[in-house]
C-alpha cells in the first residue's frame, strides 16, 4: 500500500484526524441548517470521503503495527485512551466502506420536508459515525462508555427525525430504553473488570480472575450488547425502530451500528477478559441460533418492507452471533485451528450484512421516494419504473439469500464446515448435539431465500398494484452510485474471499494466536482447512456459471433464429388478469403463519358472509411483547408505586422516617 | 491430467443428453405400470426441438430477469452437473464447489424460478413460486444434513471425495446411511416435483407447483426450463448414486478404460432408478399441498437420525 509507507503516517492518528473531520462537518453542517443545498452538496459528500479514507486507512492499519494513545481529552486524571489494533481496523473498514455508500446515498436522498432541518440531520449523522469510530478505537472503559452513549443519542436523534407522529415517537423511546438498559450491562461488566482504580483496558487484560467472576462479567457484557444487537429477547426496539428512522439511517444502524455489538462482544471475550470457557461460547451459540430463527420467521409474516428487513437483520446478527458462540467454544476447548475459522466467519459475515443490508435498506428508501409507500400491499412491478434501483437490489437480495458465488454464501460456507467440526470437541453429548445446529443454520439461511424471494418480488416484480405506480422515477445519480458501491462490494466480497480473508486473519493472529497460514496461498481456491477436506472456487465458479450461460445464448441464436414477440400475459387462458390477483406479502406469510404458528400471536378479524361492506385483517404480534415486555413492564410501575407509598408528601411522615433512621443507625453503633 | 479433463467433458455430455432420455424412461415406465400405452424414449428430445424452433411469445410486461431466469436455471444446472460424480471422480471442476456449493446451485436455480414466475404477475406463478420456496426451504436443511453424514463419514464435503471414500468401504450396511438415504429419497421426490409433494403430467390445476411456474414461458425458454427440469432429475439421480450406491464410479487415479467401464454402470443404475422412480409415482397418491411439510419434515428427521447414529456408532 502507498499510503502507509509515507513518511509520519501511523494509521491511528490518521482514525482520529478522520473522526475529527466528520465532527467537524457534522458542525459545518449546523451553521447552515436550513440550506439543504449546501448539506446535500457539500456535507455528505465529504462525509462520504471521508468514510472512504476511513477504509484505507483501516485497510493499512490492519497489518500495520497496533497503534496507541493518550488523548488530552476526558476528566482530569483520567485521560482517554485508544487504540487501534486489527479487530478495530475490520471494524473501522466496515464502517468507512458501508458509511462511504450510505453517505452518497444521502447526499441525494434528504430533501425540505417535515421533520428535522437538513442541517441538524447532517450533525447527527456525522457525530454517530464519528461515535462508532470512537467505539472501535476506545482503549479504557471510561472512553468507550462515552462513544457507546453518544453512538445511542445520536441514532435516537436520527430515529426520530419526523419527531412529531406519535408511532416514532414510541419507537424512539423503545430503542432508547432498550440501548440504556443495555449500557447498564456493560458498565456493570466493566465494574466487574476493573481492577483497583484503573479503567484502561490494558489493566483489564493484565489480570486474570476467577471464573465466576469472568463468566459473569462475559454475560453482562453479552446482555448489553445483545440489547444492541437485538438478540432474543432484547429484539423488540428493532423492528419498531428501523422503520421510523430515515432510509440511510435505517441503513447505517442495521448495516454498522448493530456490528458495533458484535465488535464488543469479541473485544470482551477474547480480549479484555480472555480465556473464555467452552459453556459461554454454548450458550452463545444457542442464543444466536435461536435470535437467527425467531427472526427470519418473523420476516416472513411482515407487510412492511423497512419492518422486514429489520426482522431479517435480527436473524443475521443471530448468525453472526452463532459465529461468535462456535469461537468461544473451539477457544474454550483449546481447538484454536478451528476457533480462528470461526472468528473469520463470523467477521466476513458482518461486512457482509453491512454490504447488502445497506444496500436494501437504501433501495426501500429510493421506493419510498418513488413512491410514498412501504406496505408491500400497495407496491409491485417496480422493475419497469425504477430499472437501476431494481437490478442493484436484485444482487443485494440474492446476496443476502445466500446464494453462490455471492457474498453472502461465503460465511454460511465457513460457518457450515466449522459446524461440521463440532462433532469433535472433547465433551461428551456437546459434540452430538451442536451439529445438529448446523441443521438449523441450514434452515435459517434457506428460510433467509424465502423472505428474499417475497420481498424481491412484491415490491419489484408483478403488476403494479395501484395506479400511481405508474408514476414511479427511478433514483438519481448520487443515489445509484451508493447503491452501485455497495453491490460492487457484495460481489467483491463474494468472488475474492481470500484476499479479504488474508487481512481477516490478522485479527485471529492478535487475539487467538493462530492463523491459517499456508491455506491461504491460493488466490482463487478457498480451503480453509485442507484442500481434501473442502475447497471453494467462486472465481471460477462464477466464469463456470457465465460461461455455461453465453454459449446457451449464442447457440440459441446461432443456430435456432427463432423470434420473439409479446402478447397478453396467458394465465392458463382466463383472461382477465388483474393486479388484485397477484399473490400478496399477507400471502407470502401464509404457510409460515400455518407452519410455525406458535411462535406467533394472530389476530384474525374474519367478516361473516352477510357483511355488508367484509373487512379482512391479520395482525400478528410478537409473543414476548405480551409475555415479556408488558409484564416487565408492569412490575416495574407496581416496584414504583410501592416506593411511591413512602412519599406522601407529608412533613410529618418523612420526619418519621428520619427519627426512625437515626433510632436505627444508633443501635447499629451501640 | 487429460483423463481428468476427459473425465468432466464426458460427464457433462453425458448429463446433458441423457437426463431427457432418463425423464423419457420414467415417463415410459409409469405408463406401463398404469397400463397405457407409452410415448417414445425420444419425446423430451422430440419436444425441445420443436420448442427450439418456435418465436417465443413473452408477456406483454416481462422484464428482462424473466427473459435471462431460463438461462441462469439451465447455467446452474450444467454447472451442478460438472461438480456431481457420475462416471468418475477426477473432476477438475469439483475443487471449485463442494456438496455445500452444490446447494446452493439448486438455492440459485430455484429463486430465479420463482422470481421469474412472480415477474409477470399472474395468479398461478406466484402461487406456483411460493409454493416451490416453501418446499425449497424445507427440503434444502434435510439434503444438506444428508450430505454432512455423508462428509462426517469421510471427512470431506467434496462430493468426489465423499464418493471416493464410500467406494472403498467394505461392503455392509452402515445404519446412518440407510436412514440418510431414505431421507434423501424423500428430497428427492419433492424437490423434483414428483407425486406425493407436486404432479408433473398437471398442466391446469391448482395443485401444481413447478408447472405453475413455468405456465407463461413458451419456445426456447420452456425448452431450457423443461430441460433443467429433466438435468436436476438425473443430478439428484447422480448425487444419490455418489452417496448410497457409488460402485462402479471410476476413481481418482482411474484410466480411459474404467470411465469406459462406468458407463454401461450408470445406465443400468439409471434405468433401475427410473423403474423405481416410476413406481413410487403410481402407487403414492399426490398430498395435500399442507401435508407436504409433514412429508418434509419426515426427510428432515431421518437425515437427523442418519447423523446422530453416525455420531452415537461411528457408522
Amino acid at each position: 500500500m502507498p499510503w502507509s509507507t509515507w513518511p509520519g503516517y501511523s494509521p491511528i492518528d490518521a482514525t482520529l484526524v478522520l473522526a475529527g473531520v466528520w465532527l467537524l462537518l457534522g458542525v459545518a453542517g449546523l451553521t447552515a441548517a436550513r440550506n439543504t443545498a449546501f448539506v446535500a452538496r457539500i456535507v455528505f459528500p465529504l462525509g462520504a470521503l471521508v468514510g472512504l479514507m476511513m477504509l484505507g486507512n483501516a485497510i493499512a492499519g490492519i497489518v500495520a503495527p497496533v497503534g496507541a494513545r493518550e488523548l488530552l481529552l476526558g476528566l482530569p486524571d483520567m485521560p482517554f485512551h485508544v487504540r487501534q489494533d486489527a479487530l478495530s481496523c475490520v471494524f473501522l473498514a466496515l464502517l468507512g466502506g458501508g458509511s462511504f455508500g450510505i453517505s452518497l446515498f444521502a447526499s441525494g436522498y434528504f430533501r425540505e420536508g417535515p421533520g428535522a432541518a437538513p442541517g441538524l440531520l447532517g450533525f447527527q449523522y456525522h457525530v454517530f459515525l464519528a461515535s462508532m469510530a470512537g467505539v472501535l478505537i476506545a482503549d479504557d472503559a471510561y472512553a468507550f462508555m462515552v462513544a457507546w452513549e453518544v453512538m445511542a443519542l445520536s441514532s435516537y436523534f436520527l430515529v426520530v427525525t419526523q419527531h412529531k407522529v406519535p408511532a416514532i415517537q414510541r419507537a424512539g423511546f423503545l430503542y432508547l430504553l432498550i440501548a440504556h438498559v443495555g449500557a447498564l450491562g456493560i458498565l456493570l461488566s466493566f465494574g466487574v473488570l476493573q481492577q483497583g482504580s484503573s479503567l484502561t483496558f490494558e489493566a483489564m487484560r493484565a489480570t486474570s480472575r476467577p471464573a465466576v467472576w469472568a463468566s459473569i462479567a462475559y454475560f453482562l457484557a453479552l446482555f448489553g450488547c445483545g440489547a444492541k444487537a437485538g438478540l432474543l429477547p432484547l429484539h423488540a426496539w428493532l423492528p419498531e425502530a428501523h422503520p421510523a428512522a430515515p432510509s440511510p439511517v435505517s441503513a447505517l444502524m442495521s448495516g454498522v451500528m448493530l456490528k458495533m455489538a458484535v465488535y464488543a462482544t469479541l473485544r470482551f471475550s477474547l480480549d479484555l477478559i480472555g480465556g473464555p470457557l467452552w459453556w459461554w461460547g454454548l450458550a452463545t451459540l444457542v442464543l444466536g441460533l435461536g435470535t437467527a430463527l425467531f427472526g427470519v420467521v418473523f420476516a416472513a409474516v411482515q407487510t412492511d418492507m423497512k419492518r422486514l428487513l429489520a426482522w431479517s437483520s435480527i436473524e443475521n446478527l443471530g448468525i453472526a452471533f452463532t459465529g461468535v458462540g462456535l469461537t468461544l467454544l473451539f477457544r474454550g476447548f483449546g481447538l484454536d485451528a478451528l476457533a480462528a475459522i470461526a472468528l473469520l466467519a463470523t467477521l466476513y459475515h458482518c461486512l457482509n450484512h453491512a454490504c447488502f443490508k445497506s444496500l436494501l435498506f437504501l433501495a426501500t428508501g429510493s421506493v419510498l421516494h418513488a413512491t410514498g409507500e412501504r406496505n408491500f400491499g400497495k407496491l409491485g412491478g417496480l422493475i419497469h419504473h425504477m430499472p437501476w434501483v431494481a437490478g442493484l437490489a436484485l444482487v443485494g437480495t440474492l446476496a443476502i439469500a445466500g446464494l453462490p458465488p455471492l457474498n453472502g454464501f461465503v460465511a454460511e460456507w465457513l460457518l457450515l464446515q466449522v459446524f461440521l467440526f463440532t462433532a469433535s470437541v472433547p465433551q461428551p453429548f456437546i459434540d452430538m448435539l451442536v451439529p445438529l445446529g448446523a441443521a438449523l443454520l441450514a434452515l435459517v439461511a434457506a428460510l433467509s431465500a424465502y423472505v428474499m424471494v417475497k420481498f424481491y418480488g412484491v415490491v419489484f416484480l408483478g403488476l403494479p398494484r395501484e395506479a400511481d405506480l405508474e408514476q414511479a422515477r427511478d433514483a438519481g445519480v448520487p443515489e445509484r452510485l451508493g447503491l452501485g458501491w455497495l453491490a460492487l462490494a457484495c460481489v467483491l466480497l463474494g468472488v475474492l474471499p481470500v484476499p479479504v480473508l488474508r487481512y481477516l486473519q490478522v485479527v485471529s493472529a492478535q487475539l487467538l494466536g493462530t492463523t491459517l497460514g499456508g491455506r491461504l496461498d491460493s488466490w482463487w481456491l478457498l480451503s480453509p482447512i485442507s484442500a481434501e477436506r473442502a475447497s471453494y472456487g467462486p472465481v471460477f465458479f462464477l466464469v463456470g456459471l457465465v460461461l455455461v450461460v453465453v454459449i446457451t445464448a449464442a447457440v440459441m441464436r446461432r443456430l435456432y433464429r427463432a423470434g420473439e414477440r409479446r402478447a397478453a400475459a396467458w394465465d392458463c387462458g382466463f383472461g382477465r388478469l388483474d393486479a388484485r390477483m397477484q399473490d400478496t406479502a399477507e400471502g407470502f406469510g401464509q404457510p409460515i403463519r400455518r407452519m410455525f404458528g406458535p411462535l406467533f400471536e394472530i389476530h384474525r378479524t374474519v367478516p361473516s358472509p352477510t357483511d355488508r361492506a367484509p373487512v379482512y385483517a391479520v395482525r400478528i404480534e410478537d409473543p414476548l411483547w405480551n409475555r415479556l415486555y408488558r409484564p416487565l413492564g408492569r412490575l416495574v410501575l407496581w416496584l414504583a408505586d410501592l416506593v411511591s407509598t413512602l412519599q406522601r408528601g407529608r412533613v410529618s411522615s418523612y420526619l418519621l422516617y428520619s427519627f426512625l433512621t437515626l433510632i436505627a443507625l444508633l443501635i447499629l453503633v451501640l | 491430467m487429460i483423463v481428468a479433463f476427459t473425465n468432466q467433458l464426458l460427464e457433462l455430455a453425458v448429463a446433458l443428453l441423457a437426463a431427457p432420455l432418463l425423464l423419457g424412461w420414467v415417463n415410459q415406465c409409469r405408463a406401463w405400470l398404469q397400463n397405457r400405452r407409452a410415448p417414445s424414449l425420444w419425446l423430451p428430445y422430440r419436444n425441445y426441438r420443436k420448442l427450439f424452433h418456435k418465436d417465443a411469445v413473452l408477456a406483454a410486461n416481462a422484464s428482462p430477469l424473466f427473459r435471462a431466469a431460463p438461462y441462469v436455471v439451465f447455467g446452474s444446472m450444467v454447472v451442478a452437473a460438472a461438480i456431481i460424480p457420475s462416471l468418475g471422480s477426477a473432476l477438475p471442476f469439483s475443487r471449485v464447489a463442494d456438496a455445500i456449493a452444490l446447494v446452493g446451485l439448486f438455492a440459485t436455480a430455484r429463486m430465479f424460478m420463482a422470481l421469474a414466475a412472480m415477474d409477470i404477475g399472474t395468479a398461478f406463478g406466484t402461487l406456483g413460486a411460493r409454493r416451490e420456496m416453501m418446499i425449497g426451504f424445507l427440503a434444502e436443511p434435510a439434503l444438506l444434513m444428508v450430505i454432512f453424514t455423508a462428509s462426517l463419514i469421510s471427512s470431506s464435503t467434496s462430493l468426489a471425495a465423499i464418493s471416493d471414500t464410500l467406494v472403498s468401504r467394505e461392503l455392509a450396511i452402515y445404519p446412518s446411511l440407510a436412514f440418510a438415504a431414505i431421507a434423501f429419497l424423500l428430497v428427492l421426490l419433492a424437490e423434483n416435483a414428483r407425486i406425493p409433494v407436486d404432479n408433473p403430467a398437471t398442466h391446469l390445476e391448482l395443485t401444481m407447483i413447478h408447472e405453475a411456474m413455468l405456465l407463461e414461458y413458451s419456445a426456447r425458454h420452456l425448452a431450457l426450463m423443461e430441460w433443467a427440469a429433466a438435468l436436476k432429475l438425473f443430478n439428484y439421480a447422480a448425487i444419490g448414486f455418489a452417496l448410497f450406491i457409488p460402485w462402479g464410479i471410476a476413481g481418482r487415479d482411474a484410466g480411459l478404460v474404467e470411465l469406459l467401464y462406468a458407463a454401461p454402470l450408470l445406465a443400468v443404475k439409471l434405468l433401475c432408478a427410473g423403474a423405481v422412480l416410476a413406481l413410487i409415482e403410481t402407487l403414492s397418491a399426490k398430498l395435500r399441498i399442507f401435508r407436504a411439510p409433514e412429508f418434509l419434515a419426515t426427510a428432515f428427521l431421518f437425515a437427523v437420525l442418519g447423523m446422530l447414529v453416525h455420531l452415537l456408532l461411528g457408522s
